[in-house]
């Protein structure tokens, strides 16, 4: 039931956030949007297990990769954000979840909603739509304090930059860049209405973010008109951190 | 902090139940016992801040489900649900 993964990467996202690449020689396989359970085990026996969700595509190398954001007092994000290295093994148990995932064969329009950490399921499905050669209509809502927190910043870019295939708009709740639009505030109707796809679209729409911000934006979007049976949401504790 | 009482939705508690459950238990559909809501298991209500697990319907919020990992083993109380329908399917 657990896993050996072998650390073959990391990756500072922010100051606070790091993903880690572990090579998984069992790994079975994974659909976007799912987690896995990683279990830290002390010299005394302690053990400690936290859900983090897979961010990286299906893929046939067995590698998963998670996004870890440091809490404060968070004892296992403090480990795997600060002292984790190249060549260390984590337990994991995985993956897990059938809900809350996209699959490349689906053909309705995507709507995807974040807040902070909660990019990082999300990510997962953009990057399988992209290695599985989508051509399925994708809009990403992402609201985060501020722009030195914002997650794949490059990889969001480039995506949305060539052929405009994922529209993403940035929704910034602390600071805004310069001369950005709009003041920084929290998602609402009108934010809504103006960034994701008309209700009589149909799209089948992921929410994924902290509890308060998972309430609001569900209630946003059966509001504007969207079939609740449409909309998935996935949340995390208070802390960011699933335990 | 925030003032109310924190719950996760029923993804969180996927990890936990895989010891019992052999097929995935995040999209089976459950029926409350309660007051008859049929949803996803992924729509419930997780509280996890006590020493188990605990399932809430996201309608009436009765308990569904409760799990508790002891030395002795797992416990399974789903008195809470009149079934979980699996999808058989892929």
């Amino acid at each position: 039931m657990w896993r050996v993964g072998t650390v073959v990467a990391l990756h500072d996202e922010t100051a606070t956030a790091r993903t880690i690449t572990l090579e998984v020689p069992d790994w079975p396989g994974h659909v976007a949007g799912q987690h896995v359970d990683v279990r830290l085990t002390a010299s005394d026996g302690y053990s400690a297990v936290r859900s983090y969700s897979i961010a990286s595509a299906p893929n046939s190398e067995r590698r998963v990769q998670i996004t870890v954001e440091r809490l404060p007092n968070g004892e296992v994000s403090a480990y795997l954000t600060q002292e984790i290295i190249v060549g260390d093994r984590l337990e994991l148990r995985g993956p897990i979840g059938g809900w809350f995932v996209w699959r490349s064969q689906q053909t309705e329009p995507v709507q995807l909603v974040a807040g902070g950490s909660g990019i990082v399921p999300l990510m997962a499905m953009i990057r399988s739509r992209a290695s599985a050669g989508s051509t399925v209509p994708f809009r990403l809502l992402y609201s985060v304090r501020e722009p030195g927190a914002v997650f794949y910043r490059d990889e969001l870019r480039a995506l949305s930059g060539e052929h405009r295939s994922v529209i993403v708009t940035y929704a910034y709740t602390r600071t805004v860049p310069k001369d950005w639009p709009r003041p920084p505030g929290r998602i609402d109707a009108t934010l809504i209405t103006d960034t994701t796809w008309p209700a009589d679209l149909g799209p089948a729409c992921y929410i994924c973010g902290p509890t308060p911000f998972v309430e609001t934006v569900a209630n946003l979007l059966t509001a504007s008109g969207n079939d609740r049976d449409k909309i998935r949401t996935e949340r995390f504790g208070p802390t960011g951190e699933r335990k | 902090m925030s003032s109310y009482i924190s719950y996760l939705d029923g993804n969180a508690a996927a990890g936990e139940l895989s010891k019992v459950f052999a097929l995935d238990v995040t999209a089976a559909q459950g029926k409350c016992k309660h007051c008859g809501a049929t949803r996803r298991f992924a729509e419930a209500r997780l509280y996890m801040e006590g020493p188990g697990v605990v399932a809430r319907c996201c309608v009436c919020e009765h308990v569904l489900l409760r799990v508790v990992s002891a030395r002795q083993g797992v416990f399974l109380d789903v008195r809470g649900l009149t079934y979980l329908r699996f999808d058989m399917m892929g």
